[in-house]
């Protein structure tokens, strides 16, 4: 249990950090689109982030490996020399959920990530690339998992 | 307080590498506890970085991305000496700023 001066010194903290601006608002960039982070699907996916149906295209790479021992711990990236991605989201087919993390691009950064994602099971896994114009590319390959990073 | 992340950001000849390790759960909310019952979902919603105060990446993440998230994108132009920040708010609403000098 936190005391009274923690909580006041922490709260002081958060304002401060407020104030400059530092952190994540509600109010500026998109909020957190929870329908779509619960969708059980490709298509529903795709629908929750309202994206046309995307065509397959080898101008984006995605890397992931061929076998995954653990799939708590899935490295992948996705990386495109295409001008005007904006956002590429990583979907994995059959997660409980299939939407694993949506990222925006600005000028000022490559259009390349790399993170670790959680596989429940061997699946195909899926970057989409959305472009400004509105275009959608994605890329896909499949995973096999040895162990699950889900339920248990 | 959550704990702080571990931020290294390299100087390339043509911007710099961020590489980020955060320490969260990101618990799914598909497993259970020994007495069967389901664990809530506790995972990071919404991550930013930002390059000298100026947003370069944003991202919002479901429960799939894994415990202790890891991230690693380039900030074009970005030199020795520049500050990256990363924060990132999770689902129950806490929130961790840390900054990283390029380096």
């Amino acid at each position: 249990m936190p005391s009274r001066r923690d909580l006041l010194t922490r709260s002081a903290a958060i304002a401060a950090l407020l104030a400059a601006g530092v952190l994540p608002a509600r109010a500026q960039g998109s909020p957190w689109n929870k329908a779509a982070f619960e969708t059980k699907s490709i298509d529903e996916a795709l629908k929750a982030l309202g994206l046309a149906k995307p065509a397959e295209s080898a101008d984006i790479t995605l890397t992931a490996p061929d076998i995954a021992e653990n799939g708590a711990v899935v490295p992948i990236a996705a990386s495109t020399t295409l001008a005007g991605v904006k956002r590429i989201a990583f979907m994995i087919e059959k997660n409980p959920t299939t939407l694993a993390g949506v990222f925006e691009f600005t000028e000022f950064v490559d259009t390349s990530v790399s993170t670790r994602v959680k596989m429940a099971q061997t699946s195909n896994v899926l970057a989409v690339a959305i472009m400004g114009d509105g275009k959608v590319l994605f890329a896909q390959k499949e995973v096999k998992v040895t162990l699950g990073g889900c339920g248990g | 307080m959550p704990d702080p992340m571990r931020i290294r950001a390299q100087a390339q000849p043509n911007g710099a590498v961020v590489r980020v390790l955060m320490s969260h759960e990101m618990e799914t909310g598909q497993r259970k506890d020994a007495a069967g019952k389901v664990i809530p979902a506790w995972h990071i919603t919404e991550v930013v970085a930002q390059w000298n105060g100026k947003t370069v990446l944003s991202a919002q993440w479901g429960t799939a991305i894994a415990k202790n998230p890891f991230t690693q994108f380039t900030v074009r132009g970005a030199k020795s000496g520049d500050k990256i920040s990363v924060s990132w708010v999770d689902n129950r609403g806490e929130r961790r700023t840390d900054e990283a000098t390029i380096v």
